[in-house]
């Protein structure tokens, strides 16, 4: 009996292929993830977004005004999505994060162009996820170009190594393009999902498991303050978690933190009830701790790439920013990095935190209705 | 004589399976009564319909007064279960998880009652020991002192020995005696013997049916079955020679000795008339208990198929 045998690995080889294919679950993860993944990273991830969305100022109604609007709506970059009236109102749209880029054709446009007199137009950029406008900055350089060399001709021909305006392009709430001041707000969002929602989805499963479940149901205890005692104390794990990040995002990586912090407070509150709630449903669902684990792997991948924390959410297709919109992590993300970077208030961020009181609602009330007070 | 659980007609299935059919069970107060049935049989479900864990497809009835159905949140607060698995909190200490239990029953004077618990159990000394260090023994009796910590007037324990050693076996039954001399209703599966004959009555449950109902000479009596002892070097290997043979129910080897038993006893004795001669001794014996439940199991099974 010694040495190695064939047989016997075989017989050991058969046991767990059977094992395998015995759990449903398990068997449909090793399915579908692999397509899972290849849909999201093969279709969904664009890492060189086009079609970002543009606010444009124009203070004058002139032909090169239209030439450049009109240029940039042939632009594949820039979609031209909205016309301010007033400064103040081009500024609201890039802080809500509503578009992208504001441009302004400032009123004495044509008339510096024509005189040769250093004209310019600005571009404002929102660069908190410098990734996300990296391509569509470096195609700026093509605009004056594009733009008007139809119209300069004849008397107004210039030689062409002379641009014909400068575009100022001023990126607003991270100048030094940073890459890390975008990922470590994100960072919240993704470490509170992956924490939170694994240990509340293995904690009950873990007494159904162990059958302690058994003998809490045979004590007067209510359901709805199993879930209260049980979920609390990870409420407590998740703001320490909140604070070490958001210190170490400022100590370590000097993330700018604008303000916002009422609305930061409320996102994070939310947030971390939500995905308690989540855990806490999952584990309704799931059998055992191992189904309870992928549950939440399979919650936590799209939370990672289709929420925009890893890649610019608008460098998706329209049917993944569509997906994006259902996963909460993607509201959190707005609602941190809006608060931290561009010192968002309430009134910029509210529609975020409607989503996240969406979610704490219906997740909470789904778990309400699947937790049984009996074995039945 | 009050009733402690009351209960008729009580149905439940699993899908296509009807696990309990038509229970009927009725419990006076203080009498420890003894749930027996092969495994399967549906003693865990008709446990927990009792105590409101699982709700019963149809049947009516009350447990200390109380309906099964409508009060079970009330029956949960005066009554204490205690599962077939150890399903205290492992990685808890002994103290914690009376603490626990106590704090859940919202009892009032929480550290005296923890405190006497410990002491009735011999644990003061241990009470910092996680729960998941004990031997078996220890474990069901720290589940019995924190099912039975709220002071339940009831007390349903499923299969509370199995696994354990003898010596801890007694040492449980003889606090079962005890809380039942201060009135606590008991009810208690098991599928040891000796332990069905320590109950004051018993309950005998095959195929989810109830079947047999009294006490352990009330049922030996009621199957009407004769035995034969026979004894001699090698008898027992006859066994199955003879289990063979019309007339004989069933034959057991224990040890040196053969218990042949049989409801027809001409028949029974003319099957073992071939056998009465040297070496072997033969005497008519009251059939025991275990004869008369391998006996009931094999009937009921009949009357199943």
């Amino acid at each position: 009996m010694s040495g190695f045998s064939a047989t016997r690995v075989l017989a050991v080889m058969i046991k767990e292929f059977k094992q395998l294919t015995r759990d449903r679950l398990t068997y449909a993860m090793m399915l579908a993830l692999p397509v899972l993944q290849l849909l999201l990273f093969g279709y969904a991830i664009n890492s060189e977004p086009r079609h970002l969305p543009t606010a444009l100022l124009v203070q004058e109604d002139t032909v090169f005004a239209r030439s450049i609007t009109s240029a940039l709506r042939n632009s594949a970059y820039f979609d031209l999505v909205a016309q301010a009236r007033t400064p103040a109102e081009l500024d609201d749209m890039i802080r809500r994060g509503e578009v992208q880029f504001a441009v302004t054709i400032p009123g004495d446009f044509t008339r510096r162009v024509v005189r040769g007199d250093q004209a310019q137009m600005l571009v404002e950029v929102d660069a908190t996820d410098p990734s996300a406008t990296g391509a569509a900055v470096a195609a700026l350089a093509a605009l004056p170009t594009q733009a008007l060399g139809a119209d300069l001709k004849g008397a107004l021909a210039r030689p062409t190594a002379e641009p014909l305006f400068e575009v100022v392009v001023h990126r607003r709430y991270n100048p030094e393009a940073i890459t890390a001041y975008n990922i470590v707000p994100g960072l919240l969002g993704v470490i509170l999902s992956m924490t939170l929602v694994m240990m509340t989805a293995l904690s009950v499963t873990r007494e159904a498991e162990r059958g302690t479940m058994e003998s809490l149901l045979a004590t007067p205890v209510e359901p709805i303050e199993v879930m209260v005692g049980k979920l609390a104390p990870y409420v407590a794990v998740g703001l320490i978690q909140t604070a070490i990040i958001l210190v170490l995002a400022r100590v370590l990586f000097d993330v700018p933190m604008q303000g916002g912090w009422l609305g930061l407070s409320l996102g994070v509150a939310l947030f971390i009830v939500g995905s308690l709630a989540l855990g806490f449903l999952m584990s309704t669902v799931a059998k055992t701790q191992l189904q309870a684990m992928q549950m939440s792997v399979f919650y936590i991948l799209p939370s990672i790439l289709l929420s925009g924390f890893m890649f610019p959410f608008r460098g998706m297709p329209a049917w993944a920013q569509a997906l994006g919109e259902v996963v909460p992590v993607t509201h959190f993300l707005r609602v941190v990095r809006g608060a931290l970077l561009k010192g968002q208030g309430l009134e910029d961020m509210w529609r975020e935190l409607l989503a996240l009181v969406a979610f704490v609602c219906v997740v909470t009330a789904l778990a309400m209705a699947r937790y049984r007070r009996t074995l039945d | 004589m009050t009733l402690a659980i009351d209960v008729r007609g009580l149905n439940k299935s699993f899908g296509d399976k009807h696990v309990v059919q038509n229970v009927s069970l009725q419990v006076e107060e203080g009498k420890i009564c003894g749930f027996l049935g092969p495994n399967g049989s549906g003693k865990t479900t008709t446990l927990r319909m009792l105590c409101g864990l699982l709700t019963p497809d149809s049947g009516e009835g009350s447990c200390l007064g109380l309906d099964i159905i409508t009060q079970a949140g009330a029956i949960k607060r005066r009554a204490g279960y205690m599962t077939q698995k150890f399903s205290l909190y492992e990685d808890l200490t002994i103290e914690e998880n009376l603490q626990f239990s106590a704090r859940v029953h919202s009892l009032d004077r929480r550290k005296d009652r923890v405190d006497q618990a410990l002491e009735r159990l011999g644990l003061i000394e241990r009470r910092a020991q996680l729960a998941g260090s004990l031997s078996g023994g220890w474990k069901q009796r720290l589940a019995l002192a924190t099912a039975t910590l709220h002071e339940p007037r009831l007390l349903l324990l499923d299969e509370p020995t199995a696994g354990v050693d003898p010596k801890a076996r007694r040492t449980f039954w003889d606090e079962i005696h005890a809380l039942a001399a201060e009135g606590l209703t008991v009810l208690v599966s098991t599928h040891y013997m000796d332990e069905a004959e320590r109950c004051h009555e018993i309950a005998y449950i095959s195929y989810g049916r109830l079947i047999a109902r009294g006490t352990a000479q009330q049922v030996i009596a009621d199957t009407k079955l004769v035995t034969f002892n026979g004894e001699g070097p090698g008898i027992d290997r006859l066994s199955s020679e003879i289990s063979k043979l019309p007339g004989v129910d069933m034959a057991a080897a224990f040890g040196q000795s053969l218990h042949v038993s049989g409801t027809n006893r001409a028949a029974l004795e003319a099957a073992i008339a071939p056998y009465r001669r040297e070496p072997y001794c033969w005497a008519e014996v009251e059939p025991s208990l275990e004869d008369v439940f391998i006996r009931l199991m094999e009937t009921s099974q009949d009357n199943f198929r």
